[in-house]
């Protein structure tokens, strides 16, 4: 925010801007390095869950973060695009990974262009409510049709090769590949938010009213950000099913919207990469607390980090640190 | 080792310490880093937590006691996950257990999306796997690899030993509550089947969601209908308000009975008597079946502080086998492994008639069983009955049924 500069300033802006750009690009490039040795450091399936969790949140944030708008339902995108993916994967030996999470990401983002129809009318807790509602249906209907297995889940999914040539079977290379397909996902979402497009949003998060009495079409608005949003869960599921060969119901269960929710708000809701440090965190500690005594607390431990988290540090783990950095070397 | 020892003394000291070296790798030679490595994967946190969960991991601590910590000299090493009831937590924990720690086998195994996520990660790695907790048929019918056994029991037995019985006992006409989803439909489709070759006649059925919380209209229809047994194809939570709901609607008390086709010792133990009396199930076991059962459920009861089930039995009774067969065939290498248990019959204080078949399924006696009523009941945990044994070949799918794999039909 440039409060501090006065009316005769425009160059000094223009200069702290290039510096916060160049810093950004400084803290992006460190970030990517890290990305890319991060297989040699730790084990690479579980930062292929990261990752894959990373990119659902930073959907689910593009809509809560800067469309304000809160969905209770986007386990149904995971799902859609976990389930379509694994389904033509395991039956049509042939098919291509990417090819399935092509398609996968299809089905998630029609699926989401007509929840947002359906939804994207109502505001706050009644779009809650009726996104939860139509997830619920997805979950039924996950559970009936009987090519997903029902509560057994959909398994043998293969990880195939890569274009018909790179064998994915390699953890290492699974790991470049979901890490390319993070990033992409991640540009994307941060070209939408510095685009025109994402100034708009932001508009229409801030004050509606004034955003229609401006002449913009909100609701054309908030359903390209509920698509996009959709596309990009859509895009996580698919990779996820191909990393873990199966797709099951947890991920279509609200419990997964409940989790996405609360990964996002610890890492800082409206931060670019606050949702990736949530979902870091929440992955981690079930991770950790799973294989250890303290198993049986996993959901009490973190649902007392979010108590404590909501109620000191609102903008969460990222907000935080960017408030910290702002204050102190600014 | 001083200087100054003498040529001879030397060449001696050495030549132990080879032989020695010698024999300990030829011990050990085929057990992979020279440790038997055991993960317990369950639900130790969920609905499940009674049925296995932390009591099932104490009772494969006191088989691995009871073995003596070590096989052939080889230390046996334990870990242990929740796996949620999630099949990917449940999946990459165990592939994690493989891919770091070179785990030789996984039991435990609970909720049968789980189940099923894991085998294939077994398979994908020839490891072994133990499946105890789940009841899904299919993990050794459609889903079996040669990399697992299911050993305490499954639906097929469940619902074919219940209502066969409850035919011969003169409960002819059936009226089935059935979860509306594959494994509720798949439940109903055993039971009917197995009614009307017995002779009995299904009178009537309604599907109710899943989940669901008030049974009372389903109960209503239950009552109208005029069946003598009113059957339970559904699981968990469902049958858990269905029992309820029936209790309080005076079910058993206006002359119908209740069949439960997958209720545990646990469930019963947590409903009540008042709710649960006369109610008939079939089991794998029963802690107060017998003097060896008795005496084993006692051990770990002083150790947990409630009675096991057969969940929890069935974990050491698999892992005790699985450690003598390491020892028999001198290695931890999967398929031999499960070759040897598979050589050896099964007769201990858990199964009796017990043995390994060719699609993994652990065939065994099985025992229908009439939950008492609060007046017969003499203790905290006197809940059961034992009405009669179901033979080991008659109780389960035949071979001959079979889709897996691995049976050459």
């Amino acid at each position: 925010m440039s409060d501090s500069t006065t009316l005769s300033a425009p160059r000094v802006v223009a200069k702290r801007k290039r510096r916060a750009g160049q810093r950004r690009a400084l803290l992006y490039a460190a970030l990517l390095a890290l990305g890319l040795v991060a297989p040699f450091l730790a084990y690479p399936v579980f930062l292929m869950k990261i990752l894959c969790f990373a990119l659902f949140a930073c959907a689910f944030n593009l809509l809560l973060g800067y469309a304000g708008l809160l969905s209770f339902g986007h386990a149904a995108f995971l799902a859609t695009g976990g389930y379509v993916t694994g389904y033509l994967l395991a039956s049509y030996p042939g098919l291509t990974p990417e090819l399935g999470i092509l398609a996968g990401t299809l089905c998630a983002t029609l699926l989401g262009a007509l929840f947002g129809v359906l939804s994207i009318r109502r505001q706050g807790i009644y779009f809650a409510m009726v996104t939860l509602a139509l997830a619920q249906l997805m979950f039924f209907f996950f559970i009936q049709a009987p090519f997903t297995g029902g509560e057994d889940g959909l398994h043998g999914v293969p990880r195939g090769e890569l274009f018909g040539i790179i064998s994915l079977r390699n953890h290492l290379s699974m790991y470049y590949v979901v890490f390319a397909i993070f990033v992409l996902g991640f540009a994307l979402i941060q070209r939408t938010v510095h685009s025109p497009f994402g100034q708009v949003l932001k508009a229409i998060r801030e004050n509606e009213p004034r955003a229609i009495s401006l002449g913009y079409n909100v609701d054309a608005y908030k359903l390209v950000a509920f698509v996009l949003s959709a596309a990009l869960a859509g895009l996580a599921g698919s990779t996820k099913t191909i990393v873990f060969q199966l797709a099951s119901l947890t991920d279509a269960h609200w419990h997964m919207s409940g989790e996405v929710i609360l990964m996002t708000l610890l890492g800082g809701v409206g931060t670019l990469l606050g949702p990736i440090a949530g979902a870091g965190l929440v992955v981690s500690l079930q991770h950790l607390l799973a294989q250890s005594p303290m198993g049986n607390w996993v959901s009490v431990i973190l649902g007392a980090i979010f108590v404590v988290c909501v109620l000191s540090f609102r903008s969460g783990i990222v907000g935080e640190l960017t408030a910290l950095y702002r204050k102190n070397f600014k | 080792m001083t200087q100054k020892m003498t040529m001879p003394r030397k060449a001696l000291v050495t030549s132990i310490a080879f032989a020695a070296a010698a024999a300990t790798t030829s011990a050990q030679a085929e057990i992979s880093d020279g440790e038997v490595r055991i993960g317990y994967l369950a639900d130790m946190s969920g609905t499940y937590r009674d049925l296995a969960g932390p009591g099932g991991l104490t009772a494969l601590e006191m088989a691995v006691a009871d073995f003596g910590g070590s096989v052939n000299g080889a230390p046996i090493v334990l870990f242990s996950a929740d796996d949620r009831n999630s099949a990917d937590v449940g999946a990459n924990t165990v592939r994690e257990w493989i891919d770091q720690r070179n785990v030789d086998m996984v039991a435990g195994l609970v909720a049968s999306s789980v189940t099923i996520a894991v085998t294939k990660v077994l398979e994908e790695n020839d490891r072994l796997g133990i499946v105890s907790g789940s009841a899904a048929s299919s993990v050794t019918n459609e889903h079996c690899t040669p990399n697992h056994i299911h050993w305490v029991y499954d639906t097929y037995p469940l619902a074919n030993g219940t209502a066969r019985a409850v035919v011969e006992q003169g409960g002819d006409s059936w009226f089935l509550l059935t979860a509306d989803y594959a494994f509720g439909h798949a439940l109903e489709a055993d039971v009917t089947r197995v009614v009307e070759e017995s002779g009995g006649e299904v009178v009537g059925s309604v599907r109710h969601p899943f989940p669901t919380s008030d049974f009372s209209s389903y109960i209503l229809q239950a009552q109208g209908s005029g069946a003598k047994i009113v059957g339970l194809a559904n699981a968990g939570a469902d049958t858990v308000n269905a029992i309820t709901t029936a209790s309080q609607f005076g079910l058993t008390q206006s002359g119908q009975q209740l069949a439960g086709l997958l209720i545990f010792l646990n469930d019963v133990h947590a409903l009540g008597l008042e709710a649960t009396q006369n109610l008939l199930l079939t089991t794998g076991w029963y802690w107060d079946m017998d003097d060896q059962a008795r005496e084993w459920a006692q051990r770990y009861f002083d150790e947990v502080g409630s009675m096991p089930t057969m969940v929890q039995a069935g974990i050491y009774s698999s892992t005790m086998h699985y450690l003598e067969a390491v020892q028999a065939a001198g290695t931890d290498d999967a398929q031999a492994v499960r070759a040897q248990m598979a050589s050896q019959p099964i007769n201990d204080f858990f199964a009796r008639n017990g043995r390994i078949r060719e699609d993994g399924r652990m065939v065994h006696d099985m025992y229908l069983a009439q939950v008492k009523t609060p007046e017969e009941s003499t203790g905290e945990w006197d809940l059961y009955e034992i009405l009669s044994t179901i033979p080991a070949e008659q109780a389960y799918r035949p071979l001959s049924e079979s889709q897996c794999k691995l049976v050459q039909n």
